[in-house]
């Protein structure tokens, strides 16, 4: 699970960081106000935490024992942005001092392991445990659920990175310069060990954390559980209901470049002149039923083509000449415009609702 | 644990020692991960040419040139930082056979099983067959077979020349020239003292389990050792966490943190500085060069 450095080309590698920044970002500014002068001991003991439980053998059935990265139990005990912050760390002093991953791909182990993980355990975990007892043995379930997804999730995250490396990156013989195994290769491959070895240390860890804290201590649990019975719900954050969103937009951005894979034009996504241009048209027919489109262009379609230039027509602004990065390089600026968008939007929302509440006391 | 480890004990096998047990292969992870960071300090503070460096200078360089291994899009290039890398190795005191066991055999281990099947799926020209299998091997599948192992052992050698040749204190600060927050570098040296309390703490833990230990355990009662554990230490984690943070607002912690910044670049730092710079570019000119790919020729 951890990207050494040469498996990945820069440009992935690049992406990768770039996305992962924002993330850093946020979660730095969320655990630093919560937080405040504690952020530093808190975050190194933790980050130690996770790197000593990294080496943990943990024992499987059948006999064999497995690591776990530990981004379950991290997730639950600490929240998402505490989690994110602690494995990251964890990731760059194995990368930096010990040699587990590399240091160019460090921004996509941390973007797999510490950003979809953790968004992914605490997905997976909020749902399932929704307010239970923090004793409950569905708590155990929903840990054990939460580690085996964030695992998953991560590993599959790192599988596309691989796959689609020998798509974009040859050498003039034609021969993959990174990454050698395409996509449908690559998934299998990492899905196979992840969805049984790995996937079982960290669920294991997971739940059996989980159980062993319901029995010692519970008070660790709480914090992340704030629904839970018994406890005072503290103030809701604007984020909350965002997360899914986030989730989403990590595996869209992360799957943009399949896009690349996927030959001709996306079917009703013609522009004007492929209708004159012969082998569009054959293309066309053939995703069509064989039905041939009209010779010339709907007037409708040729006359609002002009009504509106997109800033970065075809995802590939004119001054970069490689379509790979320009696809990539829209794909980081798309997110990035939604993101902006949902932070104001989350913003708004939060005025809203804070006037809300203060234009109905009774609640 | 105790409790724990009392029930359910088997009776001994008869000096049946398989694998160890789960306890036993931590407590040597452990161990050895301790060991191996040890190590790395005795060596750089031997007297060698990266050693003498201005840390800064050294990661900007080294990191230059792990950056030019994957950017090549010929052999010729990466064999060429490989040489490099080994010269400086050299030139530093670093055994060869440090690198060879640290680096060089555990990368071929992994990296070469991952790219052994690429020779054989990769579509291209044909330069063999295997006899009973009937299964092609092709140029293109060799070729990025190699790339990948060349580029993974290169990168590798690189990234542990820079930590075995620099003390850790100074490899964190060196970060700041990589405009890292220095909040940051604090949680970075914190963690890695920490990561030594902690080493300790488990190995600790583990070695009162295992002297209390005579049968061997099941499955079941191992995993739940495994996860008790775990939150054993996670429970001290908490508890060192409320004790450092009140040692450090005894001696006058607000949240800012300061460092003493006592590099300076001398001569010899800039002449390196100047070298490195040198063979990066040379590095990346020569990664360009498409020309270059017809290098490694097959029969």
């Amino acid at each position: 699970m951890h990207i050494p450095d040469g498996y990945l080309s820069p440009v992935t590698c690049a992406v990768l960081y770039a996305a992962t920044a924002p993330f850093w970002a946020i979660a730095l500014n969320r655990v630093k106000r919560l937080l405040n002068t504690k952020l530093v001991p808190l975050l190194s003991v933790f980050a130690a935490f996770s790197f000593v439980i990294m080496m943990f053998n943990i024992p499987l059935p059948g006999g064999t024992t497995g690591h776990a990265v530990g981004v379950g139990i991290a997730t639950i005990v600490l929240g998402p942005w505490g989690s994110m912050l602690a494995i990251s760390v964890a990731l760059l002093i194995q990368a930096l001092f010990f040699g587990d991953g590399g240091i160019t791909a460090f921004g996509a182990n941390c973007f797999n392991m510490a950003v979809v993980g953790s968004l992914v355990a605490n997905a997976v975990y909020r749902t399932i445990a929704n307010r239970a007892e923090i004793t409950s043995t569905r708590r155990v379930v929903a840990a054990s659920l939460a580690g085996y997804a964030a695992i998953n999730a991560a590993a599959f995250c790192a599988a596309i990175e691989f796959g689609i490396q020998p798509l974009l990156f040859q050498d003039a013989s034609g021969a993959p310069l990174y990454a050698p195994y395409p996509l449908s290769i690559a998934i299998p491959a990492m899905m196979l060990g992840h969805l049984t070895v790995a996937g079982l240390a960290e669920l294991i860890t997971a739940g059996g954390v989980v159980a062993y804290l319901q029995r010692s201590d519970p008070s660790l649990l709480k914090m992340t559980a704030l629904d839970a019975p018994g406890e005072n719900s503290a103030e809701k954050s604007g984020w909350r209901g965002t997360k899914s969103l986030w989730i989403g937009l990590a595996a869209l951005m992360i799957l943009t470049p399949l896009g690349l894979i996927a030959a001709g034009t996306a079917w009703g996504e013609w522009s004007a002149e492929d209708f004159s241009n012969p082998e569009t048209r054959e293309q066309i027919a053939a995703a069509s039923l064989n039905q041939m489109p009209p010779s010339a262009p709907p007037a409708g379609l040729e006359r609002l083509s002009s009504v509106w230039t997109a800033p970065i027509p075809d995802y590939a602004p004119a001054f970069m000449n490689s379509a790979e990065f320009g696809y990539i390089m829209s794909a980081v600026f798309g997110t990035g415009l939604i993101i902006a968008f949902f932070l104001v939007g989350g913003w708004i929302a939060k005025l809203m609702s804070r006037r809300n509440v203060g234009a109905s006391p009774e609640n | 644990m105790n409790a724990v480890l009392d029930q359910k004990l088997k009776p001994a096998a008869p000096r049946r020692k398989k694998r160890g047990s789960f306890v036993e292969r931590t407590l040597k992870t452990l161990v050895s991960e301790a060991e191996r960071a040890l190590f790395a300090e005795e060596l750089a503070r031997k007297d060698g040419l990266l050693q003498r460096l201005d840390p800064r200078v050294k990661i900007v360089g080294l990191l230059a040139l792990i950056l030019t291994t994957t950017l090549a899009r010929n052999f010729f290039t990466i064999i060429f930082i490989f040489a490099v890398a080994i010269t400086l190795a050299i030139l530093s005191r670093v055994p060869i056979r440090t690198l060879a066991t640290r680096a060089w055999l555990s990368a071929l281990t992994f990296t070469g099983t991952i790219a052994l099947p690429v020779i054989f799926i990769t579509p291209g020209n044909v330069i063999y067959h295997l006899p009973l299998l009937n299964w092609a091997i092709t140029e293109q599948g060799i070729t990025s077979a190699l790339y990948l192992i060349m580029r993974v052992e290169t990168t590798v050698t690189l990234s542990l020349l820079l930590v075995l040749c620099t003390l850790w204190t100074h490899v964190l600060k060196g970060l700041r020239v990589l405009r890292v927050p220095i909040v940051f570098v604090v949680i970075l040296g914190m963690t890695y003292r920490y990561i030594f309390v902690m080493l300790d703490t488990a190995r600790n833990m583990f070695e009162a389990g295992q002297s209390r230990l005579v049968g061997s355990l099941d499955g079941t009662e191992s995993r739940r050792i495994a996860a008790a554990s775990i939150g054993v230490l996670l429970t001290k984690s908490f508890y060192l966490n409320t004790e450092v943070y009140m040692a450090m607002q005894s001696r006058g912690f607000r949240g800012e943190v300061y460092t003493l910044d006592e590099f300076a670049m001398r001569q010899r730092d800039w002449l390196a500085l100047g070298a490195f710079t040198l063979t990066a570019i040379i590095a990346f000119w020569l990664g360009r060069q498409d020309s270059l790919a017809s290098w490694l020729n097959f029969p």
